[in-house]
């Protein structure tokens, strides 16, 4: 099944010009800096703008088989499958956190039954707070809430536009984390707004990335991330996202093991089970570079790899060097100093050192 | 000394008058509030102007168009007649419709700006929780804005009741039917009888005090909901 949205939106001062189609299911980022349109987007996906916005009426948007929107036909928020969870707080204030939990639930046909709703109740935490009215929560409590009384609607997709921009770190993490479980535990597919290339990273399977209001990439993220150059636009420090299965959880040093289809890659020990997919993020400032194997090293990733690109040096000196370890792509930051000095080139076969890698999921 | 007959039958009179008067404006008033608040149409703006009219006209002019559209002339005098309602001029339903547009603006403002304070935004949560827009109304915007609702219903009955210039063109002065507690007291002071005019004075005066008080303790309180009439 598939979500497929062709739309185009005008404002006075800005346009949405967009037709994409992804999977409806897992995790769909939406990336973009600031005024790209993703709000925008995501308001049009929930029925959200006036009808009259549409530019020549244009707009269409189809979930399976089932039409929300076309030339004739508008079918209005209230009537869409969809859970959506606002950026800032939403929480009813004249009602208690029961009550806005019930809200939805009461409208839709097939409510959920006691223990399906105690069930995303405890997987968001918020047991012990539904009898306090929506005003005495804290931030993170509050878009738990919100996130689960989306979820009790029985949503066939879920809509959340940076549910956790106004959060600080220790919160944002506790999210992220209810997220994840979402994914594996729930099956909902969900269309998430994000700035923050981290989280997106982290959590997403399919990638949307949109600037000034048109599409610039669409895809499974590997495929997009794939490019350095997406990549690196989305954040400031230069990194490459691999995807491996975990061979062995403990090895008796401790560390753990991970297949990265390409290559076998060692980190100090985490808490995963065997055969888990993972996500790891390795920076390239973490990446170094020998002509010669290293021997005698404590560096426990050596990689064989030869060198795709060079980028011209940066004004403080350094290198962007991207790699290919056979059909992976990596990228290394050196000093243009060891750049001449090494006389690395284009096509060179090298060894890349990895000092550190961390694990996203 | 107390009320006399005349007195109290103003008084109920009156009472009668600005109940139906406040209870009619909020059904009329909210419909107009919630467009005003809501739209963006060019016509926001003489809508505006003329729910807010009373609030500058000198009561008489407001009374003498009235007068002359209610009379039998008037196109409200001709639809009524032709309705075999006769003339409404000097009775009591051409007063109610005289107050509901004397009072249209002290109903309106409060409703409009408690509803502009709440924002889209819990009418937007309202439908993605599945809320059709009457839901949503009576589930959210409601008890939401339920402040200026109150402050609404409390103004427009308090204004009502001190009504003098509007009451005197198109009502007149029939015991009973349009005299209402202002012309009682005028009566009062014409007949040089101070005294009853002193209970009927000092009544509105605590009458009017208690419920400005009323409202602005009600509006200190919940400021944040944007019920405030600005007064």
């Amino acid at each position: 099944m598939a979500f497929s949205a062709r739309l185009n939106i005008a404002y006075s001062d800005f346009t949405l010009d967009v037709d994409l189609t992804i999977p409806a299911k897992g995790i769909t980022a939406i990336f973009g800096p600031s005024g790209s349109g993703k709000t925008t987007l995501l308001r049009a996906i929930a029925g959200l703008h006036p009808k009259d916005l549409y530019k020549n009426g244009q707009g269409h948007i189809q979930f399976g088989d089932q039409i929300w929107q076309s030339d004739t036909d508008f079918l209005p928020t209230y009537k869409r499958p969809i859970g959506y969870v606002f950026q800032e707080s939403s929480l009813f204030e004249h009602l208690s956190i029961q009550q806005n939990l019930d809200y939805g639930q009461k409208r839709i046909k097939k409510p959920l039954k006691p223990h399906e709703r105690d069930h995303i109740i405890d997987l968001l935490g918020i047991s012990h707070l539904l009898t306090r009215p929506a005003d005495k929560l804290s931030g993170g409590e509050r878009q738990r809430v919100a996130i689960a009384r989306a979820l009790l609607l029985r949503p066939r997709l879920l809509l959340m536009d940076e549910p956790m921009a106004s959060l600080d770190f220790a919160r944002k993490s506790e999210i992220l984390r209810f997220l994840e479980r979402l994914k594996t535990e729930l099956k909902i597919p969900l269309i998430y707004i994000s700035h923050n290339a981290e989280e997106v990273t982290r959590l997403a399977d399919h990638l949307i990335i949109l600037d000034q209001g048109k599409l610039q990439q669409q895809g499974p993220i590997q495929e997009v991330l794939a490019n350095h150059k997406i990549l690196n636009s989305m954040s400031d420090e230069p990194f490459t996202l691999l995807f491996g299965t975990v061979i062995t959880a403990r090895t008796d040093h401790n560390l753990t093991e991970v297949d990265l289809g390409d290559a076998l890659i060692r980190i100090p020990h985490h808490e995963v089970k065997k055969q888990a997919e993972i996500r790891l993020h390795l920076y390239a400032k973490d990446v170094s570079i020998a002509l010669s194997r290293p021997e005698q090293t404590s560096v426990l990733n050596i990689f064989d790899c030869q060198i795709d690109t060079i980028e011209p040096p940066t004004e403080n000196g350094q290198c962007l060097i991207h790699l290919c370890l056979k059909n992976t792509r990596i990228q290394a930051r050196v000093s243009a100093y060891s750049c001449a000095e090494l006389d690395l080139r284009a096509g060179q076969q090298v060894f890349a050192q990895i000092k550190a890698v961390s694990i996203v999921q | 000394m107390g009320f006399s007959d005349a007195d109290l039958a103003a008084l109920w009179l009156t009472f009668r008058i600005a109940s139906i008067t406040t209870i009619l404006l909020l059904i009329i008033g909210t419909p107009i509030a919630l467009w005003l608040a809501r739209t963006n149409s060019r016509w926001k703006g003489p809508i505006g102007a003329i729910v807010a009219l009373p609030l500058v006209l000198p009561p008489t002019v407001l009374g003498f168009y009235l007068l002359i559209a209610m009379g039998p002339n008037g196109p409200i005098g001709q639809i009524t007649t032709a309705l075999g309602l006769g003339t409404l001029t000097f009775t009591f339903w051409g007063l109610v419709i005289a107050s509901v547009l004397y009072s249209m603006p002290f109903v309106v403002q409060p409703i409009q700006n408690a509803i502009e304070a709440l924002g889209e935004r819990p009418l937007e949560v309202a439908a993605t929780l599945r809320a059709g827009p009457w839901d949503s109304f009576f589930t959210v915007t409601l008890p939401l804005a339920r402040p200026g609702f109150i402050t609404a219903a409390i103004l427009g009955f308090a204004h009502t009741v001190g009504e003098f210039g509007v009451v005197l063109m198109v009502g007149g002065n029939i015991p009973g039917v349009t005299r209402v507690i202002s012309v009682q007291i005028y009566d009062h002071v014409e007949t040089m009888a101070y005294s009853q005019a002193h209970w009927l004075s000092g009544t509105m005066v605590i009458f009017s005090f208690v419920v400005l008080t009323i409202v602005y303790t009600f509006n200190r309180d919940r400021k944040k909901s944007g019920a405030g009439y600005g007064l």
